[in-house]
């Protein structure tokens, strides 16, 4: 099999640079999302769960769809921020990283929430007895004992970005070196006459960065067990 | 001064408790389990809240439902050790330590680390981690690390009870050393008679979410009618003795009390050494006349003060013999010897009775 081509590693970069953005622009809101349904009581709680997890169920080009309605230039949220910021998401690599953040959101959160509904508050309440403010408590007690499910939520978010596609390609199309993410190639080279090769080779090293985000979180998952748990743990 | 005022509502359970302490030595809020102890000890540390009520603390106001003041648990410089510990388990035994020392201001820092780890024998342990440590450890570290946060309290919320006959033994001594070797005030939360005896200075005695006594604890323990909730089926009074000498033939240890002197079963404790002794009811006997010839070896007089009603055949009879003494006798001796308070009687004690368990070390004078 011959090596990849300029086009290729294009594709794969972008993917990169897509997935990164996706999940450290995420990661925050995730948390926050994951505090308020594992620790708050509030009305509307029920719905912020379900909106969280409707990428899940809800067909992606729906996703796709509704971000193009929101964030379109003249979309209510898009009009906003082109005249505020001057930042435009349709048809640019920032809005395929949003699209891909908003796939993956129920995965971070889910795995946040798990994590965080594990955290025994006895031991907060210990740190308060010695000192601690509550943000401090959270910053210094919360946050490590739930390292390994942030982690994990990371990463899957991570490779769900990695293959993000049905609302990538609704939402900012398929531009070369723009929103041409990995799997956007695969499908094009599909419909594209002696592609094959090409596109084996993108599947091929999408399930090699996939395997490898497993892989990388397996072991840092462990790491932080260890530490966070002792050898009972 | 500790005051203390709290109600509150959970579920079935109805808190409804009040007391004064003075902010000194080692006060026991004693009672069965689900009597509302440990309920009162998280609502001191400002863990809980209560519905109404009122906290000071020597002056310092830490709650007060009608003054609206409410201080976090961070504010009110109570050190708080769980019956399970709760270590931080990221972090080492020394990361757990240091955790409310480094949140301590300099200015307050009347504890330093060195000292705490000297005191708890901590220096082997620094750098492990909860899990790799042993229950009796694990509390030392728990112990060690509410001191260093320099607390103007220290609460014990039945510290020993997640631990074995062993460790507790091992454990016991640190306590004794924080209660006389640092002028700090603690409120020790316990259910056990032993540990209430060997520690505790006064009593807050709880049973179904009210206070039913305060006091010093020979005062408790000696009141007939907290029997039942002291969880104690013998009425006993505990005296303040010392050590005089030992008996070395007999293999008898000499004590001298308010009354008089005390034989009991060989103590490996030196002359001087200040004890508690626990005396129970149905081991004290009552003669009107100096008795002879008889196995009992300590025999010393006094009066009777009062004869509690009757409770079957058996009758417990107050005694003062320069302390209090409770005897438990039958109703039918009460009636052949004609007792009635006030009477000059003679008290007999068996020796063979107290046996180690029963006499504690008290605070060095």
């Amino acid at each position: 099999m011959a090596a990849l081509s300029d086009l290729e590693l294009e594709a794969i970069r972008l993917s990169l640079r897509v997935a990164f953005w996706s999940v450290a622009t995420s990661l925050p809101a995730g948390l926050l999302v994951a505090w308020l349904l594992a620790r708050c009581r509030f009305p509307g709680r029920l719905l912020l769960d379900g909106l969280v997890h409707l990428p899940l169920v809800v067909p992606p080009v729906v996703i796709g769809y509704i971000l193009l309605v929101l964030m379109g230039r003249r979309g209510p949220i898009g009009a906003w921020l082109y005249d505020t910021f001057g930042v435009t998401l349709i048809f640019t690599w920032r809005g395929a990283a949003l699209a891909a953040a908003v796939m993956a959101f129920p995965l971070m959160v889910r795995a946040m929430r798990l994590s965080l509904e594990a955290v025994d508050r006895r031991l907060e309440a210990a740190a308060r007895t010695l000192g601690a403010t509550p943000l401090d408590v959270f910053l210094t007690v919360t946050l490590p004992l739930m390292s390994p499910g942030i982690l994990v939520g990371t990463v899957l978010a991570f490779a769900r970005s990695l293959g993000e596609f049905g609302a990538t390609i609704t939402f900012v199309s398929n531009i070369p070196g723009e929103t041409r993410t990995i799997p956007v190639a695969i499908y094009t080279l599909t419909q594209t006459p002696d592609g094959d090769a090409a596109a084996l080779r993108l599947s091929i090293v999408s399930i090699l960065l996939a395997l490898g985000a497993l892989a990388m979180s397996e072991i840092l998952a462990r790491t932080l067990h260890r530490r966070i748990g002792g050898p009972h743990a | 001064m500790l005051e203390v005022a709290l109600r509150a509502r959970r579920g079935d359970f109805v808190l409804d408790a009040a007391f004064e302490a003075p902010a000194r030595g080692i006060l026991a809020l004693f009672g069965r389990s689900g009597s509302g102890k440990t309920t009162i000890a998280t609502m001191l540390a400002g863990l809980l809240r209560p519905e109404t009520g009122r906290i000071a603390l020597d002056g310092a106001v830490l709650f007060d439902s009608a003054g609206r003041v409410d201080l976090a648990p961070e504010r009110r410089r109570i050190g708080y050790v769980f019956q399970e510990g709760r270590l931080f388990p990221h972090l080492t035994a020394r990361g757990n330590l240091l955790y409310g020392w480094r949140r301590t201001e300099k200015a307050r820092r009347r504890l330093n680390p060195e000292r705490v780890f000297a005191l708890l024998g901590l220096d082997g342990l620094l750098g492990r981690r909860p899990g790799t440590l042993s229950g009796g450890e694990q509390q030392r570290v728990a112990i060690g690390r509410a001191l260093l946060s320099n607390p103007s309290l220290l609460i014990l919320d039945e510290p020993l009870s997640s631990l074995d006959p062993a460790r507790r033994a091992e454990i016991l001594p640190f306590i004794e050393r924080l209660r006389d070797d640092l002028a700090l005030p603690i409120v020790y939360v316990s259910h056990d008679m032993g540990e209430l005896l060997r520690l505790a200075d006064r009593a807050v005695l709880m049973a179904e979410g009210r206070v039913a006594a305060v006091g010093t604890v020979e005062d408790i323990l000696g009141r007939l009618d907290l029997a039942a909730l002291t969880g104690m089926h013998e009425v006993a009074v505990v005296l303040e003795a010392r050590v005089v000498g030992q008996d070395e033939a007999f293999h008898l240890t000499r004590l001298s009390f308010a009354g008089g002197e005390l034989r009991v079963p060989r103590l490996e404790l030196p002359a001087g050494t200040s004890v508690r002794v626990r005396v129970n009811a149905r081991d004290v006997s009552i003669a009107l006349t100096a008795p002879s010839a008889v196995s009992i070896l300590n025999i010393v007089s006094g009066t009777v003060v009062e004869i509690a009603p009757a409770d079957g055949a058996q009758v417990h009879v107050r005694l003062d013999v320069g302390t209090p003494l409770w005897a438990r006798i039958t109703a039918r001796s009460v009636h052949d010897l004609e007792l009635r308070p006030g009477g000059p009687v003679y008290a007999m004690i068996k020796a063979v009775a107290i046996d180690a368990r029963d006499v504690v070390r008290a605070r060095p004078a």
